[in-house]
């Protein structure tokens, strides 16, 4: 029993990683219906920024999660970089061309960093405790689960609340009639991509910070799950991407401790496609008809 | 001036002929490369690279839907051809008739995995369509990691091959039969329909297209040829591993058909050949070979955003009335 407690608190913990990401896909989704392939590879940058400014931060003798800052400053920075470049010359082309230039700029992110910090794996010390303590969870497991359930109201909050979320939300539900009612469409899409870029960071940190281990490539996988975690709980929707990212890092985290390690990929692609053909709007999702 | 009806030539057999011709022809050409073992095996890889181009150009280019998972029809049908031509053949040299029954086996369970995979996931349109696809190609390649019979993770070794003086000689030939097939199919009335899908589907639908039938009969199509490809692969590599079919070899591909031209034949072809001399000609520039392909794909998204070609194609056809035109022109 033990063992199964243990295991969904670390279900739960790899759940809000995948959350944090999700909340970045299910934020640019419902604005500007693209999968953002990129966006994975965001995290891979925000972890080698970190990894970069962790040595300075060791040398001044501050606490190691502090390389958090610059890695949020240039995620940030570069998720509105990539969209003002690469996403907003193709808005009114077919959805397919912004697709394989999402995928274009996943392969350049990857590629740039094999090419200039080299395709090895690296390792990072310790920055949050995986010391089990009295309770039997980790100090890195609570920060975790609590930082995200933070976030997420937060950005619930600030969806629902200000001035600057609404026109985000009215963006999302409908794109020219937000325009007509004077919204800056184009100021409202780069900060959801900062919204999405920024919570991308967090998520590296946390991915660091569990798994302890960086390479250029290890941003698609998280990604691309984290992606389905946003499918499964209703694309678009903040509150459906966070408990979509739980239940399928419990999902994977089950397999792995269950079944068996070399599944745990496929369990989570299959209830991606278990998702798509029998429920597509997702669990908290709209049904939105086609329309001729 | 003539009206273009007058000077349209319809398909004849000097047109065949001629065709024909500048077939063998290329032949000889390839055939004069073939000598040296290092050229040998790029041509190999040549026409692999544009049957599957081909193959992955009749989803994306003719019914506009992308999948990301076309590697993963690719291995179903390497493996599948490896284990076949295993059982049949004990030494390192197969035959001829069991390489065609080999991958012919290869063709058919990818095209049989194809109707799996596709019925569900055709239900779905665009970018959940590519995810989905990305799903089955990633399982697909889990399973073949899982079971024993494929290997597991060692993978497969010690395929057998085609005797070195046959090889190139029967891929050339093959590849030209797989890329034909294809385009006649798509060329004929079934291809219409498929095209009528991509261009509006509701309206295709309305106009009493099964839609369902023939967007399955497009990715089946597309995923047996891609089985083929994946055999030939295996019969000419030797070994298999489940981790070269990953997402990687899928974009590979999909760039490919981008940049000729979603749609076109000979874009798939050409950007097919340029895509797998280019890495070998310029030395250095297989270092920035990845990073180049993803400016590569942004920009040509960007500008030109129906690839290089777009949906034109080169046809002696159309070679033929240029001449025409200019010979009435000149007898004005």
């Amino acid at each position: 029993m033990n063992y199964f407690i243990t295991q969904t608190i670390n279900g739960l913990s790899l759940g809000s990683i995948y959350a944090l990401i999700a909340l970045g896909y299910t934020m640019v989704y419902g604005i500007v219906q693209l999968i953002n392939f990129a966006h994975g590879d965001i995290i891979m940058v925000g972890a080698y920024v970190s990894f970069f400014t962790i040595p300075t931060l060791q040398s001044m003798g501050l606490p190691l999660w502090l390389c958090i800052i610059p890695a949020l400053i240039i995620c940030t920075l570069l998720g509105v970089v990539i969209e003002r470049l690469a996403y907003r010359p193709l808005r009114e082309s077919p959805r397919i061309a912004n697709l394989i230039t999402a995928i274009g700029v996943s392969l350049l992110l990857q590629n740039l960093a094999m090419k200039f910090i080299g395709t090895e794996s690296k390792q990072i010390g310790v920055i949050f405790s995986k010391q089990e303590t009295a309770i039997g969870i980790s100090p890195n497991t609570i920060i975790i689960i609590v930082t995200t359930i933070i976030l997420t109201l937060l950005l619930q909050a600030f969806m629902k609340r200000t001035r600057t979320g609404k026109s985000l939300v009215a963006v999302s539900e409908d794109y020219v009639a937000s325009k007509l009612c004077g919204i800056n469409v184009d100021h409202a899409i780069s900060i959801t991509f900062a919204i999405g870029s920024a919570l991308a960071a967090v998520a590296a940190l946390f991915y660091i910070s569990t798994y302890q281990q960086i390479n250029p490539t290890m941003g698609s996988l998280p990604g691309i799950k984290a992606f389905i975690a946003a499918v499964l709980g209703g694309i678009g929707s903040i509150p459906g991407a966070v408990i979509g990212g739980l239940i399928l890092g419990i999902c994977e985290i089950f397999t792995r401790a269950y079944i068996s390690s070399q599944l745990a990929d496929a369990v989570v692609f299959g209830i991606l496609i278990i998702v798509l053909i029998f429920k597509p709007a997702g669990l908290f999702g709209k049904n939105v008809k086609e329309k001729v | 001036m003539m009206d273009k009806k007058s000077i349209r030539i319809k398909p004849s057999l000097p047109l065949y002929l001629v065709t024909a011709v500048a077939l063998v022809l290329l032949y000889l050409l390839v055939m004069q490369l073939d000598n040296q073992v290092y050229y040998s095996k790029i041509l190999v890889l040549m026409l692999i690279n544009i049957v599957l181009a081909v193959s992955l150009n009749v989803t994306v280019g003719c019914l506009g839907q992308i999948t990301l998972g076309h590697a993963g029809f690719m291995s179903v049908g390497a493996y599948t051809a490896a284990l076949v031509s295993k059982s049949m053949v004990t030494g390192s040299n197969i035959g001829l008739p069991q390489y065609m029954l080999a991958l012919l086996c290869g063709g058919i369970v990818a095209g049989v995995v194809g109707i799996i995979v596709g019925i569900p996931a055709l239900r779905l349109k665009g970018d959940y369509l590519a995810i989905i696809t990305l799903a089955f190609g990633e399982i697909i390649r889990v399973l073949i990691e899982y079971f024993d019979f494929t290997g597991g993770g060692v993978g497969l070794s010690k395929i057998p091959r085609l005797s070195k003086a046959s090889q190139v000689t029967i891929i050339f030939w093959l590849a030209i039969v797989c890329v034909v097939v294809m385009y006649v199919i798509m060329t004929s009335r079934h291809g219409r329909a498929v095209l009528a899908i991509r261009d509006d589907e509701i309206a295709a639908e309305a106009s009493g297209v099964n839609t369902t039938y023939y967007k399955t009969f497009a990715f089946t199509l597309s995923a047996i040829f891609a089985g083929i490809a994946g055999g030939i692969y295996a019969h000419s590599q030797g070994i298999l591993q489940a981790k070269t079919f990953d997402f990687n070899y899928s974009i590979n591909i999909l760039v490919m058909v981008v940049l000729g031209g979603m749609g076109s034949f000979t874009g798939a072809i050409l950007s097919a050949i340029v895509l797998t001399i280019l890495p070998e000609v310029l030395r250095g520039f297989n270092e920035y070979r990845m990073i180049s392909y993803a400016v590569v794909l942004i920009l040509i998204m960007i500008f030109r955003p129906r690839g290089l070609l777009g949906r034109s194609e080169f046809s002696l056809r159309k070679l033929a009335r240029i001449f025409k035109k200019k010979g009435v022109n000149g007898h004005e």
